[in-house]
């Protein structure tokens, strides 16, 4: 083991300062050494994007970047996302289109449309499809993944009330 | 949606059927999710696992000595540290009546001989998740390489190299099933087709890896796992470790995804399990995505061979198929059982005087293959729908008039197919009507030749589908029956605590399915409170009854009815105690508008919280032979599976000049019986049918001549992006099953098991004019230029 380096993070927030070893990834100081389990870790070759969070507002993978690279950045991960307890309207859309299932990828899909949104604020659908193909979801065939992007943009977010969805809608194309 | 409920359950029904969001979803798009690598433990260690780079050799020499002397490395375990450890080897759940199925002793760590690549030869505990997998990584293992079979059917042949010496072949085994007289049908048709087609070996690729954290507490354990099956895993571990199973606990946590690569009783949860007992302290291992590929139980890997023999005016006379299917080098919980899984539903929504199938399975020096989503049924349909369409096109008919002819008709159900199988209800023609009405065919063939005109390949294929699911009525599939050592019921407990809030536990273990809310839906209605009142609680062996857990499609048919049962129990308790309180006849009482009421006195009611309050804290008016409390148990096993059903259409467009194909348009009508919560339904065909587009165009498991994996990573294994699908179209009919009082039918596997065949066919539709006639999937663009150019008669390679 090599010798630890000093890093501070600020994260949501709140400023750390860690003692790491020098090949430490981001997404492992985040989850381990700060307890932010909501970034989550599927591949080992930076193509899921489970591990998606902002370093200084861009989306990046935080698995192929190291900790001492974040030195002095600003991190922002999905626990950091809600404001004041409120849901980000993105975090609204995916629950009220149903776009997660098993909620894996969810945190990292939720991190890169964020990032997608802020560069792109209307986008279209194929716009939509090809910002998030650098994050995977084997459960919802991205169908209701890539609608409630579609409804964050247009300010849908938080328009359904509680409890209850949209009404079924048949076609949803 | 023209569904009619009926029955008192369903008559109530106030959260049935509705688009409820999911109560699971808040903590989750928060990051508040719990999955097995956020589980940390004070003192836990970390494992990792040596693994061979060989695809069969014998091992040799271990050398673990510097590696043991790291400071942050605990210990080091081979197999032969570890005889002690294990009273049983790794369990195969499958012993058909007077079928022999060659089953090689399989042991968590492999001591004399490796069988394929990525067998587990040593595991490294220590302090830190780095410095095992550093450690783990520079122990040095020698080995000496045998010959190796990779292709199931060279390892058919003589003289193949053999994976089990002992055995003296590589054949597993081969199971018969037949019904009618095949000989006869297909000598009375006037035409036959014959097909080979190949379901190709694919990973289940959740986005988790596996992974397993043990904690010792004295004598009593609790292992978490990323598993579907806690309750099996339990009774399997306990025969594995010697562990009694009243002193082993297994959690399944929330669990990110699993397509049936979770549904297994893994090596790594024994080897974990067995470790923390050995060292005393808790102790972790997550599975990396590489080792995922390497080691966790793919899915399909058959070879088919079909032929279908007709009238001259359509009408099917005879299915026979044998099934070649690539095992792998063990047999892990149900892995010679998943081809055969099928065989209910093999001759499709077609009527046949008779179908004779004949199965075989084959060891190769490659990773178990066992249950992924669909599980030998996505592989049946793949072979009837595209051999039909075979059919069709020699009897020079249109492939759609050819299913009419030979649907099962809605008026003939419940239907016993030559199988001698019951299917419970279905309306075929319905859902083809209805999904066409959505596609509009002959203006879709009006664009079609417009396109043409332009150099655009454009083509459609159709899938009519059928499945069985609900696994599964324990006498058919248990000992005496299909010969699974396993039966297939589900309990659930319905518990109203003193304020009238509601837990109902289920033996199912959920994970992304949704059942913490179409579940509560479900009691809901039969208690009379809201879902937003109701804790669903699964995957815990130490909460609520035994359970069979969450496969085949069977959690809401088997296990939603267990609710419902459980509830309506609860609910003819509440009537009681209620016409207590309001001194009236309990058959007088009735649950409407969410109160308990006397049936013409509205006004005379109560809430289910009152009725709660006086089960826990009785008044004097309550009678002494009312028993107190409010919670009831229901154990339920089907007297038959169920089969769902549909019609699919896929549009694709073909790049002639690259073979890239394109999905541009997908149109599902299913029919899962009336639906619970319709936007789950929804959820679940979009995520099986892009699995099935996974398969037909892009994911393929790979291993070269010398049985290396080639597609160990997401880099090779391509599975589907955002960028790659359209939106889809979705509908459904809504046809009861008797088989259940909800009426409903499993989902879950339904997109995969449809979709694999219409991708196929619409490739070949679009190829049509250039006169290609077949491809093998997966059809990726290097497969479809290289079928375009044989067909144009130039170069091949």
């Amino acid at each position: 083991m090599s010798t630890p380096v000093t890093v501070r993070l600020h994260v949501n927030g709140i400023e750390h300062q860690l003692e790491v070893e020098p090949r430490l990834l981001l997404v492992h100081a985040l989850r381990d050494h700060l307890g932010l389990t909501g970034t989550h870790v599927g591949c080992d070759t930076s193509n899921c994007g489970a591990c998606t969070v902002h370093l200084d507002g861009r989306a990046v993978k935080s698995c192929t970047v190291l900790a001492v690279q974040a030195d002095g950045a600003e991190v922002t991960t999905i626990e950091g996302l809600a404001a004041d307890g409120e849901l980000h309207p993105l975090q609204e859309a995916f629950w009220n289109d149903h776009g997660l299932q098993c909620g894996y990828c969810t945190p990292g899909m939720i991190m890169a449309a964020a990032g997608l949104l802020a560069d792109n604020p209307n986008p279209t659908e194929a716009e939509v499809r090809r910002g998030l193909e650098g994050n995977l979801c084997r459960c919802t065939g991205y169908h209701n993944i890539v609608k409630a992007v579609l409804d964050a943009a247009r300010g849908k977010g938080a328009s359904v009330g509680a409890g209850e969805a949209r009404q079924h809608a048949e076609v949803t194309s | 949606m023209s569904a009619t409920m009926s029955g008192d359950g369903r008559a109530a029904s106030a959260h049935v059927g509705r688009s409820l969001r999911r109560k699971e979803d808040p903590r989750m798009v928060r990051g508040r999710g719990r999955y097995i690598d956020d589980i940390a433990i004070p003192g836990m260690l970390y494992a990792a696992i040596v693994r061979s780079p060989e695809a069969h050799a014998n091992i040799t020499t271990i050398y673990s000595a510097s590696v043991k002397a790291r400071d942050e490395v605990v210990a080091v375990f081979t197999a032969e540290d570890l005889v002690e450890d294990f009273a049983a080897p790794m369990a195969m759940a499958w012993s058909p009546p007077g079928v022999e199925i060659h089953t090689p002793e399989n042991w968590p760590l492999k001591r004399d001989q490796v069988k394929h690549v990525g067998d587990p030869v040593a595991v490294v505990i220590g302090t830190d998740r780095y410095s095992v997998v550093d450690a783990a990584e520079d122990l040095v293992v020698e080995y000496e390489r045998l010959p190796v079979v990779v292709d199931p059917e060279r390892a058919l042949e003589d003289g193949s190299p053999l994976v089990w010496e002992q055995f003296g072949t590589n054949r597993t085994h081969e199971y018969k099933v037949s019904g009618g007289d095949i000989d006869a049908a297909l000598a009375e048709a006037d035409v036959i087709v014959e097909q080979r087609l190949v379901n190709h070996r694919t990973a289940g690729a959740p986005i988790e890896p596996r992974g397993v954290v043990a904690d010792p507490r004295g004598d009593n354990f609790t292992l978490y796992s990323a598993t579907q099956i806690p309750h099996i895993a339990r009774f399997i571990l306990s025969l594995i470790t010697g562990i009694p199973e009243d002193k082993l606990r297994v959690v399944a946590p929330d669990v990110g995804g699993a397509f049936g690569s979770k549904l297994q009783v893994y090596p790594e949860e024994a080897l974990i399990l067995a470790l923390a007992r050995r060292l005393g302290r808790p102790v972790k291992w997550i599975e990396t995505r590489s080792e995922n590929m390497m080691t966790a139980h793919q899915g399909r890997d058959q070879i088919n061979y079909v032929t279908l023999g007709a009238k001259r005016d359509g009408t099917l006379t005879g299915c026979k198929v044998r099934i070649v299917a690539d095992l792998g080098a063990y047999q892990l919980l149900l892995t010679p059982f998943i081809p055969e899984l099928g065989f209910p539903v093999m001759g499709g929504c077609y009527k046949f005087q008779a179908i004779d199938l004949t199965f075989e399975g084959v060891f190769t020096n490659k990773v178990c293959t066992d249950a992924i989503r669909g599980a030998g049924r996505p592989e049946a349909t793949y072979w009837i729908e595209l051999t039909m369409d075979k059919l069709a096109a020699k009897l020079n008919m249109d492939p759609l008039e050819l299913r009419r002819k030979n649907f099962i008709g809605k008026d003939e159900f419940p239907f016993t197919t030559a199988l001698g199988i019951t299917y419970d209800s279905g309306d075929y023609e319905g859902t083809l009507d209805r999904m066409l009405e959505r596609f509009d065919l002959d203006a879709f063939r009006r664009e079609q030749a417009e396109l043409r005109e332009q150099g655009v390949c454009r083509g459609v294929g159709f899938s009519t589908w059928v499945e069985v699911c609900g696994l599964a009525p324990s006498r058919i599939v248990g000992p005496q029956g299909v010969g699974l050592q396993a039966a297939f019921w589900e309990s659930a407990m319905v518990r109203v605590h003193p304020s009238g809030t509601a837990t109902v536990f289920t033996g199912t273990s959920p994970h992304g399915q949704g059942l913490d809310t179409s579940f509560a839906q479900i009691a809901a209605d039969r208690l009379g409170i809201d879902p937003e009142q109701i804790e669903v609680i699964h995957g815990d062996t130490d909460q609520g009854p035994w359970g069979w857990d969450t496969y085949g499609s069977r959690s809401l048919s088997v296990g939603g009815e267990a609710v419902a049962r459980a509830a309506e129990k609860v609910q003819d308790k509440a009537k009681r105690i209620c016409a207590a309180l309001l001194e009236a006849a309990p058959e007088d009482i009735e649950l409407a508008d969410g109160k308990f009421r006397v049936r013409g006195s509205p006004d005379q009611a109560k809430t289910m919280a009152e009725i709660a309050g006086a089960a826990h804290i009785p008044p004097q008016e309550l009678p002494t032979d009312i028993e107190l409390g409010l919670e009831a148990t229901s154990a339920y096993d089907p007297e038959n599976f169920v089969f769902p059903f549909g019609a699919h259409a896929c549009v694709v467009d073909v790049d002639p000049e690259t073979g890239k194909v394109k999905v541009v348009r997908y149109v599902a009508v299913d029919d899962c019986g009336p639906a619970v919560n319709p936007m789950l339904i929804d959820g679940q065909i979009h995520g099986g049918v892009t699995h099935a587009i996974g398969q037909a165009l892009y994911e393929q498991v790979s291993y070269d001549a010398d049985g290396q994996l080639v597609t160990g990573t997401f880099v090779d294994y391509a599975l589907p992006t955002a960028a790659e699908l359209p939106s889809f179209e979705t509908d459904r009919t809504e046809t009861p099953s008797p088989v259940n009082s909800l009426g409903v039918k499993g989902i879950g596997e339904a997109g995969t098991i449809a979709a694999t065949p219409a991708v196929t066919a619409a490739v070949l539709d679009a190829l049509a004019p250039l006169g290609v006639e077949w491809i093998d999937m997966p059809l990726t663009p290097r497969r479809v230029w290289e079928a375009i150019e044989q067909a144009r008669g130039g170069v091949t390679r």
